[in-house]
């Protein structure tokens, strides 16, 4: 019941959000937002259909941006097609075309990838990743070599009239396919495939044993992951209105990896979060730093090794204590928390900051500026400090950790009884 | 018609033959106990009556028809499950899910991802009658993962039989059971595989002699004797094999 | 003739700097279970510390400390990272070294800045070793040759006549037995990993001035690495060995081949004309695709043979 509200208040706020930025002074919409939010829509179908293999099949695939990419390179195909008149489809329809692309793509390689297990998998969608993004710049017809291919989407072609020349329209027309494909995707989660490929994570013999084929499963689970990638690249081609080999290429698949994990691969909701996550992080950090990627790396590594289950499944082992009514008690032991790690933050960026600023940043001739004040990056000072509150930071946060972990698991403990 | 036959049926892992020329006849609704000593090659039986393992010669029969070319899964699907001597279940669903998972592919749902599980009013059922059955409905939303040891034996017999397969192969359902937990699995084993053939691999000889219409002995891979309990218990070739070490 | 005989040289060189990543890759993979994913990315820092401790002392010093740096990260990153990961189990391992490519990568970038670095054959070894029919054989080329077999003498023998040799050689063919034989584990499982690193640290040394150093390197080597570890076979060394030749030897010549798949078909009568994708994949000459052909050959021997050359186990 919670959820369905949760559900209904975020589909509210990705309708409303444009309009609680829009200039009426000039009758204009905030772009940066609208593309940062339609960035959002493409990156929640993108890390969601990649859970459907790493977070329920348990399988770590790297080439997920090889079916986003198709549908990206085909949209813009069919958009082209569109535009002569040669497919007479309307626009709203258009994403299921890439869908099919995808869906094709992932059941040529899916045959193949599905047939290994665990690591061989893993290598084998390392390889398709590769050859197919280095395919895409070598081959011009399709791809369009290194310029990639361009289309226009005003195919004049609408169910409801629309012309999508505005950003905004497009940002509709992405929230739509998004809630589709994400309950689409929910949808699986609740059909004999769905639950069967959770069955092959688990145990992937016992499987066999209870009259299952498990790479059967996992070939159709792959195939059907490829199938919603598509739809995402689909809209990725009708938003930018160019695809080149980024929408295909390995960047882009540990996107989709980086996404779904920090997220939680556990929950189905997770990815979700991480996909809006990374894309904040994304176009707000990256502007402000050269190094967004460190700490992105750095905060899927501690996930990897302190929270295998991610953001959502953090929040998630917060149901039981909460159920009891007794989050209130954690309120003390985290606040105890949020000095040393804020330290240990403070600390690390610091670092990171200075020495990107030493080379990167020298060498585009930017200066490292905090509150005003530019911070000399070759003075002793602002690296003793950073390293200074870092260890110290990290020190802290060690026994502070120890501290809340024993109210956590006596708080854990409590409630089970 | 026997309801599984084994016909001189060898193994060889290398240069080692395991199993070294096994024929045995089941037939149906039979009670039939597999014992012998540690390394006789009983679960290896297992493995290769259930397709885990791919057999070096001879051929096994499930109800006249050869199956020892074929995959578990296909084997599965003609009427043979098999349980797992180290609990083989799926840890990360819950209690329920396991069951209903073990019930899909027998009511025909094979990889629908178009029917929605919750719609299934008779394969819910099913997997609720089973948890009952079981004794676990009290535990039907924990994972799995996380029962005791007797209660995860009981849910691995669970699924074994969920699919209704009428060959059924338990490999030591009772091990590392109290003696309770073995009473009353042994009670739930009766229950479920009532008009069933069972073949079971088994140490304790209580529950072999008190379970078995029928009793083989496996050694070094080769079957020193098979018939009812009373013949077995009086074969001197058994006795000096193995029973008389036991009761020693 | 006579560049064939170049290029069999120069596909040999790249093929043994290959190896020297693969057969790393394949033990620490065949001890522990773990692609190590990160594996081109010490390849790469052995590169860029090799071009700063040569800045101070020379190359030969810096062939020495390098890998031995290489080697105590690898030790680091065993102990203090995989180890904590390897309790969440099999995909967390992976996954923590891939979120290691990301980190190295970086902080190489942010270490050494984006252009590639100045790392040049070091003058004693600069010059050609012999002219054969008009080309030239640089003597670093030979160089590498021989650092590169003396390494594959040395962890030949290594295996062979310690202890910590038949462990691993134990661990190659019977995974699970070793672990139960009460041996050390987690030492024998970092002295591999460090080892790996080692050898991927000594290739970056002789690789980073043969190839270019530069922040992209791990991500050109790393994908080739893998399809040479999958060729092979995964945890076979002796197909680790063959795959890493071929493809060394495929890459070289691949460049001089200026045919397509059309040309060859030509004599057949079969002429292909239009201007579609499958027409010009037809008619690209093999030189141009070079970077192609890896992928395909992986795809294609996991099509007909999924264990790869000589590759005896799943996973």
């Amino acid at each position: 019941m919670r959820s369905r509200w949760l559900i209904l208040v975020l589909v509210a706020v990705a309708i409303a959000l444009p309009w609680g930025f829009y200039d009426w002074g000039h009758h204009r919409h905030a772009g940066f937002l609208i593309s940062m939010l339609s960035q959002a829509g493409m990156m929640i179908i993108l890390a969601l259909s990649y859970n459907m293999l790493l977070g329920q099949a348990g399988l770590f695939s790297l080439c997920h941006a090889t079916f986003f990419g198709i549908g990206g390179y085909a949209m813009v195909h069919f958009l082209n097609a569109a535009g002569k008149d040669e497919l007479p489809l309307p626009m709203e329809v258009m994403p299921l075309l890439a869908g099919l692309s995808g869906l094709g793509l992932a059941i040529l390689f899916g045959a193949m990838a599905t047939k290994q297990r665990a690591t061989a998998f893993a290598m084998i969608t390392l390889g398709i990743g590769e050859l197919m993004a280095t395919a895409a710049l070598m081959f011009h017809h399709f791809f369009g070599g290194e310029g990639g291919v361009t289309t226009d989407r005003m195919i004049d072609n609408s169910l409801f009239g629309l012309t999508y020349s505005s950003g905004i329209q497009v940002y509709y027309l992405i929230v739509a396919w998004t809630l589709i494909a994400v309950a689409l995707m929910y949808y699986l989660t609740l059909t004999p495939l769905g639950r069967m490929a959770n069955a092959t994570r688990d145990n992937y013999e016992r499987a066999q044993f209870i009259g299952y084929d498990p790479r059967m499963v996992r070939f159709i689970q792959f195939a059907l992951s490829g199938f919603f990638a598509g739809i995402g690249g689909g809209l990725y081609a009708i938003t930018y209105e160019i695809v080149t080999f980024d929408a295909l290429a390995a960047p882009l698949s540990a996107n989709a990896l980086l996404m779904a994990y920090i997220g939680g691969t556990t929950v189905f909701g997770g990815p979700i979060l991480g996909a809006i996550l990374i894309t904040l992080l994304q176009s707000g950090v990256s502007l402000l730093s050269n190094s967004w990627l460190v700490y992105v790396g750095v905060m899927f590594i501690a996930m990897v090794i302190f929270a295998p289950s991610g953001l959502a499944g953090i929040i998630q082992a917060h149901g039981p204590i909460k159920r009891a009514g007794r989050l209130g008690r954690l309120t003390l032991p985290y606040l105890r928390l949020v000095l040393p790690a804020l330290a240990l933050l403070l600390g690390f960026v610091g670092l990171v900051e200075l020495m990107s600023f030493l080379t990167i940043g020298a060498a585009q001739g930017k200066k490292l500026v905090l509150f005003g004040n530019a911070i000399d990056v070759h003075a002793t000072m602002p690296w003793v400090i950073s390293a200074a509150s870092l260890v110290w930071g990290a020190v802290w946060l060690r026994f502070a950790a120890a501290g809340f972990h024993r109210v956590w698991e006596n708080l854990s403990a409590e409630v089970r009884r | 018609m026997t309801a599984l036959s084994l016909r001189d049926v060898r193994k060889n892992f290398g240069a080692t033959e395991i199993i070294r020329g096994v024929t045995l006849d089941i037939a149906p609704s039979e009670r039939h106990c597999i014992i012998g000593p540690n390394g006789a090659g009983k679960t290896t039986c297992f493995n290769l009556i259930s397709g885990r393992f791919p057999i070096s010669s001879g051929e096994i029969l499930l109800n006249g028809q050869r199956i020892d070319t074929l995959q578990p899964h296909k084997i599965n699907r003609l009427g043979l499950s098999r349980s797992f001597q180290i609990t083989s279940i799926f840890h990360r669903l819950s209690v329920f899910e396991n069951l209903r998972c073990a019930l899909l592919w027998s009511r025909g749902y094979r990889y629908s991802f178009w029917s929605p599980l919750w719609r299934q009013k008779a394969l819910n059922e099913a997997a609720e009658r089973l948890l009952e059955d079981l004794n676990l409905a009290t535990r039907r939303d924990i994972m799995a993962g996380l029962l005791s040891y007797a209660e995860q034996r009981a849910l691995e017999i669970g699924m074994t039989i969920a699919g209704g397969a009428s060959v059924i192969l338990l490999d030591e359902p009772t091990a590392g059971m109290s003696n309770t937990e073995t009473d009353y699995a042994m009670a739930l084993i009766r229950r479920v595989t009532q008009g069933k053939t069972l073949l079971m691999v088994e140490h304790d000889m209580k529950v072999v002699f008190d379970l078995a219409d029928t009793i083989t002995v496996l050694v070094y891979g080769q079957v020193i004797a098979s018939g009812p309990p009373a013949t077995v218990r009086a074969n001197r070739a058994v006795q000096e094999a193995y029973l008389g070490a036991l009761e020693e | 003739m006579e560049t064939l005989l170049i290029s069999v040289l120069n596909g040999l060189v790249y093929g043994m700097l290959l190896f020297m990543l693969a057969s790393g890759l394949t033990l620490i993979f065949s001890m522990m279970g773990v692609l190590n994913f990160a594996h081109a990315s010490i390849y790469m820092l052995g590169a860029y510390l090799a071009f700063t401790i040569s800045q101070f002392v020379g190359f030969f010093p810096a062939l020495i400390i390098a890998p031995i740096l290489c080697g105590l990260i690898g030790a680091a990153i065993e102990i203090w990272g995989l180890r904590r990961a390897h309790q969440n189990g099999h995909i967390a391992e992976l996954l923590f070294t891939f979120g290691l490519v990301f980190i190295i990568q970086r902080v190489v970038q942010m270490t050494w800045g984006m252009l590639p670095m100045p790392y040049r054959v070091p003058p004693s070894l600069d010059f050609p070793l012999f002219v054969l029919y008009g080309s030239n054989f640089p003597a670093y080329r030979g160089f590498m040759l021989l650092i590169s077999a003396a390494m594959l003498l040395s962890t030949w023998l290594l295996l062979k006549k310690t202890r910590v040799g038949l462990i691993i050689q134990a661990a190659l063919t019977h995974p699970h037995m070793v672990s139960a034989l009460g041996h050390n584990v987690p030492r024998v499982f970092t002295t591999v990993f460090a080892g790996g690193c080692l050898l991927a640290g000594l290739a970056g040394v002789i690789g980073g001035n043969y190839q270019t150093t530069e922040p992209g390197m791990a991500d050109s080597m790393g994908p080739i690495v893998f399809v040479v570890v999958v060729f092979g076979g995964l945890g076979s060394l002796a197909g680790c060995f063959v795959a890493s030749i071929v493809m060394g030897m495929i890459q070289t010549f691949a460049v001089v081949i200026d045919y397509s798949v059309a040309d060859v078909l030509r004599p057949l009568g079969l002429a292909i004309s239009g201007d579609t994708l499958l027409t010009e994949v037809l008619t690209v000459p093999v030189a141009r695709i070079g970077a192609l052909l890896p992928f395909v050959m992986m795809v294609t021997i996991l099509f007909f043979r999924p264990r790869g050359l000589m590759g005896t186990r799943d996973t």
